[in-house]
């Protein structure tokens, strides 16, 4: 048992188990909180993955943002704080049967192909300059150049939908302050 | 003789290895011991910089200082960390015990696992992994968590605002960190800091890029928390803001990381834009690098102090006003002319450093005019709204 | 391939412990002794009215937000930023026009006022 196997059952227990907890937990903040740790979780197993800049990628997006997000959109409804039912109802063990039944089913087919491995697949280059052939890829007008433009505009679709939606009562036209 | 890093490093590793330690465990065993070491001058480094920006701060506001506990009041934070140690850690009623203890605990290792891709010289550096500057911005806004964590759980309301204030503060500030930190980037071709340093050996990065470099230092303050941007922790705002419950070590901690943070962007912005340890025969003589590292760090330290007793505090609109109206557009402008300009100027083979100059001297004029209607428009404004308190059929005062 | 990230994996927990031991030497050291005054919640001196939960306003998450796609986009052009030495003009051209669509979003939310600190 090599240390990266141990270092990858660990970072994968700590995972589910914190998956788990963001299912069950009775208060809405705690089960923020347990999200954030799984997210750090896959972090790490990117990290194991060779995929470094996947793995800051997860920190700095999900964890640094949509997580603060969560916690912020959790703080804005009335009773976050006094959440305090249990979150399961009489049928959970059914669709506890039913998660494992699907995940084993996931593995049973993943072992039906042939060359699945756990090792990533080398690159042509040294991974020094990984980042460069996804940059020049990005902007590539044979590779990723349309998908890179219409993600600017679907980011911009979000942030203009969500200023719609959640726009402030008043207007930027009220002259009179109020606090 | 000029390179002790190495000398050091590789003496420890045949001693290890004679031990009869396997090679690739001593390598790991001298990683662990490297950044045991990295913690621990981290932490004991905060007990001169405190005691320095406490006397370089007085000073500026004509006092004295720190001078009763040892000779020019050296050891007064020793002192006031000996105090700490015999509070009482207090955990409010209600409060959620365990997110309460390890907040503080969150906010440390955001800071102190900052220093893991710093280059102070040429052979000393944590590691070099090849995303350090987006590993700064993902690991700097772990900080921003356990602040929020700090506050959600203190069961106070004063607590409660003052961390979302915070870490709105944090969040809107991060954005024109960001965006600055894609030009050094850029410049260099690489987001490892080791190649980013290596790249302004011709060059450092402050002379092709002057308005990015302002950038980033102004959101690195306001990403601390320091004055002039110390709105969340100012006593007659909102009585110490997220860390109102907080007491002996735990607050201890909160104030470690923070000046600890300020140090560190002075050594991050010493490292991105004014060449980290570059300076005459500093490759030759690792040693000497990291000299200048120190010099350097030391110097832009000063600055950020000077800053602080010198500005007033930012109100919190002000605040909002100076992130998204000013510092974000600015700082997506930085990018696009650093970008076309670098390309245009290779292109038709001009000297490299003069069109970054005009090109950021261009920005700045670009900026100064765009202020001046800003300000026009907010007088007219103000003007439109005195005449009209000044008419003589208002009965009651309107707000302001 | 990870020898980079190891010396990381030892600091962060590293930077975890050492404030932990800290506090908990603290803990050892100082008297205990709770008190329910001592316990209660501090608002300047007089007792707190109601619950702690406080409704926020949807300022912050628009601020949120904002920052969110903001980072989206810088890690879009991290790695534009990265291969920049050996792009030619019009592909940098191509990352600037990214960059201008999303500087109009923020013209859009400025104009909306969605910046205004209410």
């Amino acid at each position: 048992m090599t240390g990266l196997q141990i270092v990858f059952i660990a970072v994968g227990v700590i995972t589910f188990a914190a998956a788990v907890m963001v299912v069950v937990s009775r208060n809405l903040v705690h089960a923020a909180l347990w999200l954030i740790l799984a997210l750090a979780g896959v972090a790490v197993l990117f990290v194991i993955l060779e995929a470094g800049f996947l793995a800051i990628v997860q920190v700095a997006v999900y964890i640094d943002a949509i997580a603060i997000l969560i916690i912020v959109t959790v703080m804005l409804t009335r009773h976050a704080m006094r959440d305090d039912e249990p979150q399961l109802n009489k049928t959970w063990i059914w669709s506890a049967l039913a998660a494992i039944l699907l995940f084993g089913g996931l593995l049973f087919l993943f072992n039906q192909v042939p060359d699945l491995v756990a090792q990533a697949a080398p690159l042509v280059e040294t991974d020094d300059t990984y980042l460069e052939i996804l940059g020049k890829s990005l902007v590539d007008v044979d590779r990723f150049v349309i998908p890179f433009e219409v993600a600017s505009v679907l980011l911009l679709a979000a942030m203009i939908g969500a200023i719609v939606v959640a726009r402030p009562p008043s207007s930027s036209s009220q002259e009179g302050g109020q606090e | 003789m000029g390179d002790p890093f190495s000398l050091i490093a590789n003496w420890l590793l045949d001693l290890l290895v004679g031990f009869g330690l396997e090679l690739e465990f001593t390598k790991v065993l001298l990683k662990f011991l490297g950044a045991g070491l990295m913690g621990t001058v981290a932490m004991l480094l905060m007990l001169f910089t405190i005691w320095l920006e406490r006397k370089i701060v007085a000073r500026i506001q004509d006092r004295l200082g720190p001078n009763r506990v040892g000779p020019y009041g050296i050891f007064q934070t020793v002192a006031d960390l000996l105090k700490l140690l015999t509070k009482e850690v207090l955990v409010p009623s209600g409060a959620d015990r365990f997110v309460f203890i390890i907040a503080p605990m969150l906010v440390v290792m955001s800071v102190v696992g900052l220093w893991a891709v710093v280059p102070f010289a040429p052979t000393l550096f944590g590691t070099d992994v090849n995303v350090g500057v987006l590993y700064l911005v993902s690991i700097g806004s772990i900080g921003t968590l356990g602040i929020m964590m700090a506050g959600l759980s203190s069961n106070n309301k004063f607590a409660l605002l003052g961390a979302f204030r915070t870490v709105a503060m944090m969040l809107s500030y991060a954005v024109p960190m960001i965006l600055a930190l894609l030009v050094p980037t850029m410049l260099a071709g690489s987001m490892g800091l080791v190649d980013i340093v290596e790249a302004q050996s011709s060059m450092w990065f402050v002379v092709l890029a002057p308005v990015t470099t302002l950038i980033f230092f102004i959101s690195s303050i306001a990403e601390v928390g320091r004055a002039p941007f110390d709105l969340l922790e100012a006593d007659s705002e909102i009585v110490a803001g997220f860390h109102i419950e907080y007491s002996g070590l735990s607050f201890g901690m909160f104030f470690v990381a923070e000046f600890l943070h300020a140090f560190t962007i002075s050594a991050l912005t010493a490292t991105l834009f004014f060449g980290g340890w570059q300076g005459p025969g500093a490759e030759a003589y690792p040693i000497l690098g990291f000299i200048y590292f120190l010099i350097k760090t030391g110097l832009v330290y000063f600055v950020v102090i000077w800053f602080r007793g010198t500005f007033p505090r930012i109100r919190i609109d002000q605040l909002n006003t100076l992130n998204w109206k000013l510092l974000v557009p600015l700082g997506l402008a930085a990018v696009v002319f650093t970008a076309v300009i670098d390309k245009w100027a290779a292109e038709q083979d001009l000297s490299r450093v003069l069109m970054h100059l005009a090109g950021n001297a261009l920005l700045v004029v670009l900026t100064l005019f765009a202020l001046r209607a800003y300000a026009r428009s907010a007088r007219k404004k103000e003007e439109a709204i005195r005449s009209e308190l000044m008419k003589p059929s208002h009965v009651s005062g309107a707000g302001d | 391939m990870h020898e980079p990230w190891i010396f990381i994996a030892f600091l962060l927990p590293i930077g975890f412990i050492l404030p932990a031991v800290t506090i908990l030497f603290n803990r050892l050291l100082a008297p205990r002794r709770p008190n329910k005054i001592k316990d209660s919640t501090y608002e300047c001196g007089i007792e707190t009215v109601g619950e702690t939960w406080v409704q926020l306003k949807g300022q912050y998450y628009i601020f949120g937000l904002i920052f969110l796609i903001f980072d989206i986009e810088a890690v879009f052009l991290f790695p534009w930023a990265v291969a920049y030495d050996k792009l030619q003009l019009y592909m940098v051209l191509e990352g600037v026009l990214f960059i201008l669509i999303l500087a109009g979003g923020l013209l859009y939310a400025w104009r909306r006022g969605a910046l205004e600190w209410v």
